[in-house]
């Protein structure tokens, strides 16, 4: 009896919660780090691009309409999903970055961790950035913290997973939804991501993936007038100062680049840069005074 | 025939404030003259009389205000947090002391009512200084993390809308924190900022702290292009704002923009009509619609929409147009012949474009620059007038059926700094509020600001919030 011949996986997209190829048809050749083929991953194109965004608009009103603690139990649903699948990804990250097993496994480890830490942070952080303001009048004065939008995600080149999710779990955590561009030549771990969102109640759309020339899909996200934000984390410099240009023209607001440890704790500013304050005044009335109430 | 209610005219007197023939830049702590020499003339916009002669900056003066300022960032930077307060309250204290003095400067450089810049600009100026100060010894307890850094040196430039107030809302929060300053204020409106450089030398701040270049677009577009400002903060228009948004782009520095508005003033028909429309002006006439939180927009239920215009054009017709420093005055000069061309153009854009225009019987001034105020009706969302910012006494009024149809009609623009909503119902406010795409909400009332409260927009409007805890973060390595 031959031994058994393993079924391939077709890594596919993840726009809108359904697993598309690239629309344009291309595809590029994925390899580890000692150059050996591991798949053919999608090409993405400027239109697969510009689907995402429609997706992930469509997905904002629901999303940033969930309440907090919803929110946060689809987080943490995301990281028992992913605990699940720890094997997976484990060999998953050490093909891609060419690591060891066992460091491959303290990686994804870290990932889901860093899950469970943003999935408690969702009904928290309004607390933390918001709040009352003593304004000098008889008036309610109270400022919130609110999602940007849709928000587009370069994710670090080299950190193929953890780097993702650090990048990811913060955007959506506080109800903005995104179209991620996963690390070009490490594509795999963010593709099987999207495997792990669609099955962890994620709505649809929330999150979108996609593969290929970083340069080719963040340029048109970063003139897209729906989109919101660019985080440029996984952009070079010249691509950044581009990509920052381009941004102005609808004046998104931008994460640029900048040297991370991605095991360090992640503080709040990556929460933070993707939230608009919004504050609201009424008259409080003025019982027993004298004067009319507003 | 003359009215039952005809005023006798009440001028403030021009005696409190004296205005210099000419003035320099302050740059270092001192009043100097511009490098290649230029000056130009600041004139009152309700008279076009001519004010004052001022030097006007360019790049080579820049340069030189940015090294003083970094020369005093050190020293400045390393001041215990306790310190920099007692300057800031210093200022707060001499400005409160000054304040008729600078009310008066204001309304006549600005055109704007002694009534507004008396009750609104200058008390607000000094609350800034006053509040900013206070965090000056406690930014370990902001939020930021310990002992936050400041960023070094800030390029600020500022509108003519509300000159020395937005001077506070930039100078304040950016001393507050350790920062050094370079600020342009507005060609039509030098003057205020000027005598906040005396008001800094009264106070004893140490030189190069606060520079002050009065100065074109070229000199604004030199501060926030030079290469060791670390931080850039401006309020004015979107179109700017973007430029400076790409000028910036792959730099260390950080940036905050306050940009344009077309806000969306939402009332239902639950809302009490003389209140509404009291919030309806002030949304919209305060300082002559320059304001780039204007309720500029009425978007109003359509069952009460004939009652509505009914008792807000009786209102209108009450608003006492013209010498700003009449203290019954309610609307005052535009600032400029500039923004008066703009404000007529789009103006009869609206009119051209098939919108209904009326004013009150309004007689205008026949010298300096004015505007009756003016709303158009049967306005659609896609007339020019519905979607870009006029900044004058110009409302366009839209009507909606349901509370849905409001919030999407409020939100249909590329800006997102205000709104308001009028309705007696709370669970509505709070609804439509939580939809509104927008950095400031005020819910039976409009145009309160408070220096605890944070300001800035969502979307096109900027990014960034001035006042409050908020603010500090502009000014902060955070």
């Amino acid at each position: 009896m031959s031994e058994r011949l393993t079924v391939f996986k077709t890594y596919k997209l993840y726009v809108g919660g359904k697993f598309p190829r690239s629309e344009s048809g291309r595809v590029y050749e994925v390899t580890d780090a000692k150059g050996r083929w591991l798949a053919n991953a999608p090409l993405s194109s400027r239109k697969d691009a510009r689907d995402a965004v429609v997706a992930a608009r469509k997905a904002f009103g629901g999303w940033s309409g969930a309440t907090a603690y919803n929110r946060g139990q689809v987080l943490y649903r995301i990281a028992e999903m992913l605990e699940g699948r720890r094997e997976q990804f484990t060999r998953e990250v050490a093909d891609a970055e060419g690591l060891s097993k066992s460091k491959a496994a303290a990686v994804v480890d870290a990932a889901i961790d860093r899950w469970v830490w943003y999935a408690g942070w969702t009904d928290k952080i309004a607390q933390i950035v918001g709040g009352a303001n003593p304004v000098a009048g008889p008036y309610l004065n109270l400022s919130t913290p609110e999602p940007t939008g849709v928000v587009a995600v370069v994710a670090p080149q080299e950190s193929s997973f953890l780097g993702l999710v650090s990048v990811l779990a913060p955007v959506i955590a506080t109800g903005n939804t995104a179209v991620v561009i996963a690390s070009e030549k490490a594509p795999l771990p963010a593709l099987s991501l999207g495997e792990v969102l669609a099955t962890s109640d994620v709505p649809g759309g929330v999150v979108n993936i996609l593969t290929g020339k970083a340069a080719e899909i963040a340029a048109p996200l970063a003139a897209h007038q729906d989109v919101n934000a660019i985080d440029l984390t996984g952009a070079g410099a010249d691509l950044a100062r581009d990509l920052e240009i381009a941004a102005a023209d609808n004046l998104k607001r931008v994460l640029r680049p900048q040297p991370v440890d991605w095991s360090a704790d992640p503080g709040t500013h990556r929460l933070t840069a993707f939230l608009e304050t919004k504050t609201v005044w009424h008259p409080t009335g003025s019982l027993g005074a004298s004067g009319s109430a507003y | 025939m003359t009215s039952p209610f005809e005023y006798a005219p009440a001028p403030e007197s021009r005696s409190v404030v004296d205005i210099a023939p000419s003035y320099g830049l302050f740059i270092d702590g001192e009043f100097t003259e511009a490098a290649d020499g230029k000056v130009f003339k600041t004139v009152s916009p309700s008279t076009e009389e001519v004010l004052s002669e001022v030097a006007q900056a360019s790049s080579e003066d820049v340069d030189r205000a940015v090294k003083a300022a970094r020369r005093a960032f050190e020293k400045w930077s390393a001041l215990p947090g306790a310190e920099r307060a007692k300057y800031l309250f210093r200022i707060a204290r001499i400005i409160q002391e000054r304040s008729r003095e600078l009310a008066v400067l204001e309304t006549l450089d600005n055109g704007k009512p002694i009534k507004e810049t008396r009750d609104a600009d200058l008390p607000l100026v000094a609350a800034h200084f006053f509040y900013y100060a206070g965090w000056a010894d406690k930014l370990d307890h902001a939020g930021y993390g310990p002992n936050p850094a400041p960023l070094g040196v800030a390029g600020q430039v500022i509108p003519w809308n509300f000159p020395l107030l937005m001077l506070a809302w930039k100078i304040a929060p950016a001393l507050a924190t350790g920062n050094t300053v370079v600020l342009k204020p507005a060609e039509t409106t030098p003057l205020s900022a000027l005598f906040f450089a005396d008001i800094c030398r009264q106070a004893g701040l140490p030189k190069g702290v606060v520079n002050i270049l009065p100065g074109y677009g070229d000199a604004g577009a030199a501060l926030t292009a030079h290469p060791d400002v670390n931080k850039v903060a401006f309020t004015g228009s979107t179109a700017v704002g973007k430029a400076i948004a790409r000028q910036v782009a792959g730099t260390d520095k950080k940036v905050t923009l306050e940009l344009g508005g077309k806000g969306a003033n939402i009332v239902f028909d639950d809302a009490p009509i003389d209140q509404a429309v009291e919030g309806i002006v002030t949304g919209i006439f305060f300082n002559q619609g320059q304001v780039c939180c204007a309720g500029s927009r009425l978007l109003v239920q359509e069952s009460i929409q004939d009652e509505l215009l009914d008792s807000l054009k009786r209102r209108l017709s009450t608003l006492r147009l013209g010498d700003p420093l009449d203290k019954n005055t309610d609307i005052g000069a535009i600032n400029s012949a500039e923004q008066l061309a703009r404000i007529t153009a789009l103006a009869e854009t609206g009119e051209a474009e098939g919108a209904e225009r009326w004013s009150p019987a309004c007689e205008l001034p026949t010298s300096g620059y004015w505007f009756a105020p003016t709303l158009f009706t049967n306005v659609t969302q896609a007339h020019t007038i519905a979607r870009d910012e006029i900044f004058g006494p110009v409302l366009s009024v839209l009507s909606f059926r349901t509370p849905d149809e409001a919030v999407a009609k409020a939100n249909n623009t590329q800006y997102g700094l205000s709104a308001g909503i009028w309705t007696e119902k709370g669970s509505r406010i709070l609804a439509v509020a939580n939809k509104l795409r927008a950095g400031v909400v005020w819910a039976n009332t409009f145009n309160k600001f408070d220096p605890t409260s944070p300001f800035g927009g969502y979307k096109e409007s900027g990014f960034g919030r001035e006042g409050g805890r908020h603010g500090l973060e502009a000014y902060l390595d955070v």
